[in-house]
């Protein structure tokens, strides 16, 4: 598995985490390109459903990432967040299924270098575990047959 | 049991209750069922043994989907039954006005599944109980078994046998049966490699037929549509695939996270004896160590995933 390139799926906050990848972005920081990002307005919007079905699609990995505690746009979004992510977080190791396959992460609209950091460790982590196994439905995994980029 | 009938009568008429949630004897041997009354002359009919499992608070939700006016419902309550009401309370489907708890010392109920299984198929016509042992007679067979054999795992791990909130208690408060730790096999399960957790995690939902009938038990599955059902957007596919499967299982545990009872009506219900309850129990432990929270216990604390606190731990949080 050494050349094995996930993919991995980045939930990111509007206000804080999309705007540091912005800044890693304009600020020509390098990260490793193996994440796909999906711009939601609060890391409160993540449904647990939505990180279940992205490993349910072959997803190597899923990453959300939010704004600080206290620094929510919506005041309490994170908050909420942080206590659902805890309990998905429990189940999911609980079953069996990888720890570093479902991340979280605070990082804020200036932190662009903290954003290409945490990126480089989830890839680096999830390239570990090698391609998901768990979960996987198998007639639908589009990712991991490389029908979808 | 008179006293229970008297009592009621008595409620009855007190409360001017106009329909009352409790448990008649049933069909078969070693089986209750629900029955719902509406005159105080009906109550003769009322029981409550070790064979009433169903947890009643789910009828209260029936009542409010009839339409009409909500009637005022009384409802004979084991410490589960009586959790869920008040967790049903505390969720805003309920009004506390409208429903009268009627504690019950409950000392442990059986549970159809190992019922089912201990029988393998067979009927029984009859059963002789003899303090901690029972005899289960049937045609040409006779099995005897210890009673906690058939009680159900909640129960072997319960510890609010009597309603925590009341307004009236018929009997002496019962002690708990379960003096195990109650996580106890969470614990032990936890000891596994993650490998052979997933192992036992696909062994037991690969017997899934997706009838839903654990949802369907559970009082706090009330959504007016579940998201198994949708169409738009089609959150999991709808046949027996296990990956589906699966989701639906953890989906469903984290709905009811912070909110279940482990009153075990969804194990009961499942007609494939899935071990439904490990990853709830799970959860409900993480609730209780991480946000301290308990459900169904009183009528004042909002539920764990309804509400936050800034310094909840986050160590898995980058």
């Amino acid at each position: 598995m050494k050349d094995f390139e996930p993919k991995i799926m980045t939930f990111l906050c509007n206000w804080c985490s999309y705007a540091g990848a912005d800044l890693a972005g304009v600020s020509r920081i390098q990260y490793p390109p193996n994440t796909r990002v999906i711009r939601v307005p609060c890391s409160g919007r993540v449904n647990p459903l939505f990180i279940l079905k992205c490993l349910q699609d072959g997803y190597a990995g899923v990453l959300v990432s939010g704004c600080h505690p206290g620094d929510c746009h919506y005041i309490s979004g994170n908050y909420v967040a942080r206590r659902k992510f805890a309990i998905l977080k429990t189940a999911l190791e609980f079953m069996g299924i990888e720890p570093g396959r479902v991340q979280f992460s605070w990082v804020s609209a200036g932190e662009g270098e903290k954003f290409s950091q945490v990126i480089s460790k989830v890839t680096e982590s999830v390239k570990v575990l090698g391609p998901a196994r768990k979960l996987v439905k198998s007639t639908n995994s589009f990712v991991s047959s490389g029908k979808v980029d | 049991m008179d006293e229970l009938v008297e009592k009621i009568k008595k409620i009855f008429a007190e409360e001017k209750l106009e329909l009352l949630i409790g448990y008649t004897k049933g069909t078969l041997p070693l089986r209750a069922t629900p029955i719902f009354i509406e005159s105080a002359d009906d109550a003769d009919k009322l029981i409550f043994d070790f064979t009433c499992h169903n947890n009643l608070a789910k009828y209260l939700l029936d009542e409010k989907k009839r339409g009409g006016d909500i009637r005022k419902v009384g409802i004979i309550a084991k410490g589960c039954d009586a959790r869920a009401v008040v967790q049903l309370v505390v969720e805003g489907q309920f009004e506390r006005e409208k429903v009268v708890i009627i504690g019950v010392p409950c000392e442990g109920v059986i549970d159809p599944g190992k019922l089912r299984k201990e029988l393998s198929g067979r009927e029984i016509k009859n059963f002789e109980i003899n303090g901690d042992r029972t005899t289960l007679l049937g045609n040409g067979f006779e099995l005897e078994l210890d009673m906690s054999e058939l009680f159900s795992d909640s129960c072997l791990s319960c510890r609010y046998p009597n309603a925590p909130q009341y307004d009236y208690f018929i009997g002496e408060p019962a002690e708990p049966i379960g003096v195990r730790n109650e996580y106890t096999s969470v614990d032990e399960f936890e000891k596994k490699s993650p490998d052979e957790r997933w192992t036992y995690f696909e062994r037991e939902y690969s017997k899934c037929i997706r009838c839903y009938a654990c949802r369907n038990a559970c009082p706090f599955c009330y959504c007016e549509e579940c998201f198994v059902d949708r169409s738009t957007p089609r959150w999991t596919g709808k046949g027996n695939d296990l990956s589906d499967t699966i989701i639906f299982h953890i989906v469903r545990v984290l709905h009811t996270a912070g909110r279940c009872v482990d009153c075990g009506a969804c194990a009961a219900a499942c007609p494939l004896n899935i071990d439904i309850r490990m990853l709830g129990k799970r959860v409900e432990k993480e609730v209780k160590e991480r946000f301290g929270f308990t459900a169904g216990l009183d009528f004042e604390t909002q539920p764990a995933m309804a509400t936050f606190n800034e310094n909840d731990k986050e160590e898995f949080i980058m």
